[in-house]
């Protein structure tokens, strides 16, 4: 929480401006951190968060502009002058050695040593101390980092912080590689360390989460601080959107559509096993409707879609489209007959990043554009930018490299190249990971549009509030089998959480 | 993406002097232009150094001769490169398809039908021998380095079996006390228009070559798998089918290179093509194409085998020992690249991700 001394500012940052090659990145941002506070930095993809972190952490160089530093002007030359000052950054890709332990970690570059001899038995100790404070005496100093879960890496990658005496921590995104336990479990290690009189600048595009941890928020738009120190009880969802998007939203999902009681059965899945993960899975999905699965991670909600898709195969049971039984673990089969999947990891699962636009959008569908195996590059550039222009994707270049686009436009890729195959059942894993929430908004249309016109979904989210809201029906898993089947306009946020922890404890 | 926090933003003199052609040169054109460039240089040096001997036609076409071979296996390697792969067996494939192909039943099959016969013997090991490549790292799973250098091994074993470690002269098969007449040979003496038949025989394979990598599905889908080979799967390409392929492509531009050599050398050997893979392979990345996949040039390729051929030429003009030839070899292996990652890294950092 707040302490009462407002009078002082930690960090004072005054009209940074900073120009890559012309382009503006920080066109004028202003904050102030206090100690002991957790300022929420937020703003869509491109709006200048990451160049905002790169400047603090010493990464950048501003152009123009003033940071104070308990009061003081500094430079920050480089991110060791950071450090030395008592800044520490927490990137989204955590940057900890998987081959070391976790102690040699904490002290990787700054090793208590004598003469090139490693002073292992202290340095465990003082890891031991580090770890504790954090809350967390349940981790060995001497285990390997690269058995730890994501959650686990970041408290390793804080406990270096801390071993640096540091006054604030900045978190880029924290939470988008956790599920929902361990954002609980990374909150109270936030408040162990606000209470020890450390600030947090905290970087998310959870909204839900700021109002949770967050103290105040600075609002970044197109590199211009919108709003600076706004206090979070007393300001509302809508108004920050608002700010961050420069346009008034009601509701971030679509109305919902009834659905057809003659709409015909799309997907059936019929006793589907994958041994060791879930086992005896029977639902089905209708043409235009669309079932979200809820679940934590590791409940096999990733793995049930994977199946149905053929990526992994089955061990029992089966998958049909209208009535036809797939062939079983084969992809190829399961896109020949209708089936299209957006995979949880967009980059790495999803698009061929150094590729453009248009060929990412007709990877699936390339060879129906081409005539007796001779491509035509003209016809897929025309069909890519109808959909470009459909789905609203920017920059709206069809030779565009993919690797440069937003998240939430790298998700609309995924959905064109689906709609441009052509889909009966449209399966999504965590279609809305790393998309800010202007783009959020746009995304559930579209997938309410496809919907409507008939294709089956299939959703998969880590955030419930998603699944709920976006869905028609929802089934709750847990230990790999369907505990509740509702429609979403039935349950809450609740009930899915004591269904899941339910199955969870039996 | 967060790697490029580690770069830092410090310009080095180079890039300052390349001022705005930096930009250029990051792009695929730039690439090429740079190839013919550091080609154009070659030449006046060689000029310089050499006079007369090397500036002339003939030896020109000389040139053109010796790199026909080299350029034909490179490209069925920028194939297999551009896709994620390697393939260091093309060398032992090229001798083994040679020792087939000339011995004593295929030559004199081939004396009553033709010489052609040789060249399908010669293309049909290699499709063989790279059918294999392909099924043991598609189905096996086995990484290409392992599964060919498997390959490497092997082939040549059973090209010496095949031989008896004799060399199998084209013509030196004797029925009835009358050496038979394949018509190999001279065929490959001529020269159509001037050119040789070898040089012929590259720039088809390699205007194929292009085409097929450029403007076709097949060139698309090892893009594609070089790209993202989970991508690739998860659209619903079939990665397994085609990584076969594509061994098998490299195998038959060996088979090619096989015929190609026996024609100029006149004899099949089980030493044939011993290195040619790792000239094909420096000849490959010197050119432009990423070794991790997902970009392939065969312009560039080609670039690169005349690079290496016209220095060669070069240093056996003004009699270089061969020791000082490999390490300038090496040496323009390692300066090629780091040029084309600063290049790289320089095109990233133009446009800043916000």
């Amino acid at each position: 929480m707040i302490k009462d001394d407002y009078s002082t500012s930690l960090l004072d940052v005054r009209g940074i401006t900073k120009s890559f090659a012309g382009a503006r990145a920080l066109a004028g941002v202003s904050l102030d951190v206090r100690a002991g506070e957790v300022h929420c930095v937020l703003g869509q993809n491109g709006a200048g968060k990451s160049t905002l972190i790169k400047v603090l952490s010493g990464a950048h160089q501003p152009d123009e502009g003033t940071i104070l530093w308990n009061g003081e002007e500094v430079a920050i030359t480089s991110p060791v002058a950071a450090l030395k000052l008592g800044i520490a950054t927490m990137y989204q890709e955590l940057d900890v050695v998987d081959g070391l332990t976790i102690a040699e970690n904490i002290f990787l570059g700054h090793e208590d040593a004598t003469g090139g001899m490693l002073h292992v038995a202290s340095m465990n100790r003082e890891a031991r101390a580090l770890l504790a404070r954090l809350g967390h005496r349940e981790l060995s100093p001497s285990a390997e980092v690269g058995s730890l879960s994501a959650a686990n890496k970041q408290i390793v990658s804080m406990a270096r912080a801390l071993s640096h005496d540091i006054k604030l921590i900045i978190m880029d995104e924290p939470s988008a590689v956790l599920d929902a336990g361990e954002v609980t479990k990374l909150f109270t290690v936030i408040r162990e360390l606000t209470s020890q009189g450390i600030a947090v600048i905290y970087i998310s595009h959870r909204l839900e989460e700021i109002r949770e941890i967050g103290d105040r928020i600075t609002v970044i738009k197109d590199g211009s601080s919108m709003a600076s120190g706004l206090l979070v009880p007393e300001t509302s969802t809508p108004e920050v959107i608002k700010l961050m998007t420069g346009r008034a939203v009601d509701s971030i999902f679509p109305q919902r559509t009834a659905l057809p009681d003659d709409a015909p059965v799309v997907l059936t899945v019929d006793s589907l096993e994958l041994r060791g993960l879930f086992s005896g899975l029977n639902f089905e999905v209708r043409a235009g409707e669309i079932v979200g699965l809820a679940g934590l991670v590791g409940s096999g909600r990733s793995e049930i879609l994977e199946t149905v898709y053929g990526a992994r195969r089955s061990t029992g049971g089966r998958v049909s489209i209208r009535g036809r039984a797939l062939r079983r673990g084969s992809v190829d089969a399961a896109v020949a007959a209708g089936i299209g999947m957006s995979p949880e990891e967009r980059k790495s699962q999803g698009l061929i990043l150094d590729e453009p636009i248009f060929r990412n959008i007709t990877l699936s569908s390339f060879a129906r554009f081409a005539k007796a195996g001779w491509l035509d590059e003209r016809a897929e550039r025309d069909v890519a930018r109808e959909q470009i222009e459909a789905l609203d994707l920017r920059p709206a270049e069809p030779d565009r490299i993919a690797r440069t686009l937003s998240g939430g436009n790298q998700q609309k890729i995924l959905l064109a190249r689906w709609l441009v195959h052509g889909t009966d059942l449209l399966l999504l894993d965590e279609p809305t990971r790393g998309v800010d929430v202007g783009a959020r908004a746009e995304i559930y249309a579209l997938i309410r549009r496809l919907a409507d016109a008939g294709t089956a979904i299939l959703l998969v989210s880590s955030e419930i509030e998603e699944v709920l809201g976006l869905s028609d029906r929802v089934l709750v898993i847990a230990d790999g089998a369907v505990v509740s089947s509702a429609a979403a306009a039935d349950i809450t946020e609740q009930d899915v959480l004591d269904l899941v922890m339910k199955g969870a404890a039996a | 993406m967060s790697d490029s926090r580690a770069t830092t933003e410090t310009t080095s003199l180079p890039a300052r002097l390349l001022g705005g052609t930096r930009d250029y040169l990051g792009g695929s054109a730039g690439r090429n232009i740079g190839l013919v460039l550091a080609l154009v240089v070659l030449i006046v040096v060689g000029g310089i150094v050499a006079g007369d001997r090397f500036i002339n036609l003939e030896n020109g076409l000389i040139i053109l001769r010796l790199a026909s071979v080299s350029a034909v296996v490179a490209v069925g390697m920028t194939f297999v490169i551009t896709s994620g792969g390697i393939d260091l067996s093309i060398g032992s494939i090229l001798g083994l398809a040679s020792v087939v192909a000339t011995i004593a039943p295929v030559q004199i099959a081939a004396s009553q039908v033709g010489w052609w016969l040789m060249a399908v013997v010669a293309l049909g090991v290699g499709a063989v021998a790279g059918l294999v490549n392909g099924a043991v790292i598609a189905y096996g799973k086995v990484v290409p380095f392992i599964a060919t250098l498997a390959m490497l091994v092997a082939a040549r074993g059973v090209a010496e079996l095949v031989s008896g470690k004799k060399t199998l002269v084209v013509d030196g098969v004797f029925v009835n006390g009358l050496s038979v007449h394949t018509g190999l040979v001279e065929f490959f003496r001529g020269s159509p228009l001037g050119i040789s038949w070898l040089v012929w025989f590259a720039i088809i394979v390699s205007v194929a070559g292009w085409l097929l990598l450029n403007r076709t599905t097949f060139g698309r889908r090892t893009v594609a798998i070089g790209g993202n080979p989970e991508a690739a799967r998860l659209a619903g390409i079939k990665v397994k089918r085609h990584t076969v392929y594509l061994y098998v492509l490299s195998g038959v531009s060996a088979g090619i290179a096989a015929i190609m050599l026996v024609g100029r050398t006149t004899a099949g050997s089980s030493t044939n093509g011993t290195l040619y893979e790792l000239d094909a392979i420096a000849a490959v990345v010197v050119g432009g194409t990423l070794l991790i996949g997902g970009r392939g040039t065969i312009t560039g390729t080609i670039l690169g085998v005349l690079i290496f051929s016209i220095l060669l030429n070069i240093f056996t003009q003004i009699n270089v020992s061969n020791s000082i030839q490999d390490v300038s070899k090496g040496l323009i292996i390692i300066a090629a690249v780091l040029l084309q990652q600063r290049l790289a890294v320089r095109r990233n950092n133009v446009k800043p991700k916000l």
